[in-house]
């Protein structure tokens, strides 16, 4: 296995390393030492390689990632898994602001808690926190379903389309447009394969409030005007 | 983007270290300013003195005769420790303010970085690493201190716009972020007597806070005041005589973590700025909450 510790070894090379597995290697499993804060560490991953970090990274890790599994044994700063295409992320600490954010496809599992504006402008992807989220989280998302399994900020799902937010704990306000939704089987059943995939076992469906849009703010409406 | 670093010790063991401590958080986050770099340095006072921070654009016409001229202006006794572009001069704490007096009449082309019994604030136009090596900052003991290297918008790269900034004796200001009220909120604190060196919003902040303190609240409160009357982005870290804390603004877009051990509370900007720090890996890091007053003291801490 590949060993890039980057205390002695710039990140580009890790970077680069990532980048030129070829289809079919078989050496693709990586393990980053020292990462200290570092930003954008295995940014851009696009083949099925499984990174692991031992200790907290900083802004964007795993950005724009295409079928690689990354876990990062700490914390993340900013940005991490922006623009997710597809694979899977999971931070066994704490994530920063805008963990997920504009997140096409794949998923995100956050072990501890993110800060605000997760998985602001998803579309498409999927995210767990198993803690709390911040304020302003889900703004403007577009698909995708964010499952939190502790409490959410202020403004949760602000100008929200058609991302679907499940929240078990408690809910600090809802933004402009977002509104609670009744859990009906197909939702639950939704829910029930989210939290099997990101490894949740000792929590039920039945737990969790679902919110999304109500759909006024789709288009202009003048009737709206005072709710743009 | 601007990179705010602080270190507040509990420890007094880590004293000698404070300022390599420091220096190296500080060089850390260069790539996020490289404008200007600065540092406030809280040391312990000695009883009765009391030093002004003071800097000059010509330190060798300026420094070498200051000690006996101010001698001779204000009766008392000083002493000048020149540093760089930089010098202290300690006198004692009922000369303060005449000595401040004979500075303008003396040299009025110095200017006046900070004064108080502990606090001594260094900063200047260039690189972080340059600045702390200028000074001499990784071999000064203290109890906490702040810095910050900037990435100017709302004002002038000069040194004066650099950070800290301090507006009260012992109280300093480092700012990541841009105000939007600085200019309304500077004629009123005018209005209340303070006076401004600069064009900068966080010389506004830092006025603020003090002219909040003058009128007997504390630090806590004085920064819970600072939510409802600055209107913009903020991440401040704040230092007193004995205090450090903490503020960021509601929408919280300006990035900040801390972390806490028993021997110390410290905060960066990013994870990076920390990573050096003693027993870190253990440490309890968070991201301070928008909107959120986080205050220490060392009264309490200790």
């Amino acid at each position: 296995m590949p060993v890039f510790d980057l205390a002695a070894t710039p990140l580009r090379a890790l970077n680069q390393a990532l980048h030129g597995v070829a289809p079919g290697a078989n050496d693709t499993e990586f393990e980053v030492l020292n990462p200290r804060g570092q930003h954008a560490v295995a940014v851009g991953i696009d083949g099925p390689v499984t990174v692991t970090v031992r200790g907290p990274v900083g802004y964007y890790c795993a950005g724009m990632n295409d079928g690689g599994t990354v876990t990062v044994q700490g914390s993340a700063g900013p940005g991490v898994a922006e623009n997710m295409m597809s694979g899977t992320v999971v931070i066994e600490g704490d994530a920063s602001q805008y963990a997920g954010a504009t997140g096409r496809g794949g998923l995100l599992v956050i072990k501890g808690n993110a800060a605000s504006r997760c998985g602001i402008s998803m579309k498409g992807i999927d995210i767990v926190v198993h803690g709390s989220i911040g304020h302003m989280s889900a703004f403007m998302g577009q698909s995708g379903s964010l499952v939190v399994l502790g409490d959410a900020g202020e403004a949760l799902g602000d100008s929200l389309y058609e991302a679907k937010l499940f929240v078990r704990g408690s809910v600090k306000s809802l933004g402009a447009d977002c509104i609670e939704k009744p859990m009906r089987p197909e939702h639950r059943a939704h829910l029930a394969a989210l939290l099997d995939r990101a490894g949740v076992a000792d929590v039920r469906p039945e737990e969790f409030r679902r919110y999304g849009s109500a759909r006024k703010l789709y288009s202009f409406n003048i009737d709206n005007a005072d709710a743009y | 983007m601007c990179g705010i670093v602080g270190l507040f010790l509990k420890d007094p063991a880590l004293e000698p270290q404070l300022g390599a401590l420091l220096a190296d958080m500080l060089v850390t986050m260069t790539d996020r300013g490289p404008d200007s770099a600065g540092l406030a340095i809280y040391r312990p006072p000695a009883p009765g003195l009391s030093k002004i921070t003071v800097q000059s654009a010509r330190p060798e016409a300026d420094f070498p005769a200051l000690e006996q001229r101010l001698a001779e202006a204000s009766g008392g006794s000083a002493r000048v420790a020149v540093k760089s572009s930089h010098a202290v001069i300690t006198v004692a704490s009922d000369c303060l303010a005449a000595t401040r007096d004979a500075l303008k009449g003396l040299a009025p082309d110095l200017r006046v970085m900070g004064a108080g019994e502990s606090v001594e604030i260094y900063k200047e136009v260039g690189l972080p690493k340059d600045v702390v090596a200028r000074f001499g900052i990784a071999g000064m003991s203290g109890t906490h201190g702040i810095g910050h290297t900037r990435m100017a918008t709302e004002s002038a790269v000069t040194t004066m716009g650099a950070h800290p900034f301090s507006t009260g004796a012992d109280q300093c200001l480092v700012h990541n972020g841009s105000l939007s009220n600085h200019n309304n909120l500077r004629r009123s604190l005018a209005r209340a007597g303070m006076a401004f060196e600069t064009e900068n919003d966080s010389e506004v902040a830092a006025a603020y806070l003090t002219t909040a303190m003058a009128r007997g609240r504390d630090l806590g409160a004085a920064l819970a005041g600072a939510l409802t009357d600055l209107d913009g982005f903020f991440t401040f870290v704040v230092g007193t005589k004995s205090g450090f804390g903490v503020l960021r603004d509601p929408i919280a877009c300006k990035p900040a973590i801390m972390a806490e051990t028993e021997r110390y509370v410290a905060f960066g900007s990013e994870y990076r700025a920390l990573v050096g720090l003693p027993g870190i890996e253990s440490a309890r890091v968070w991201e301070p909450e928008p909107a959120t007053v986080y205050f220490w003291d060392q009264r309490q801490a200790a």
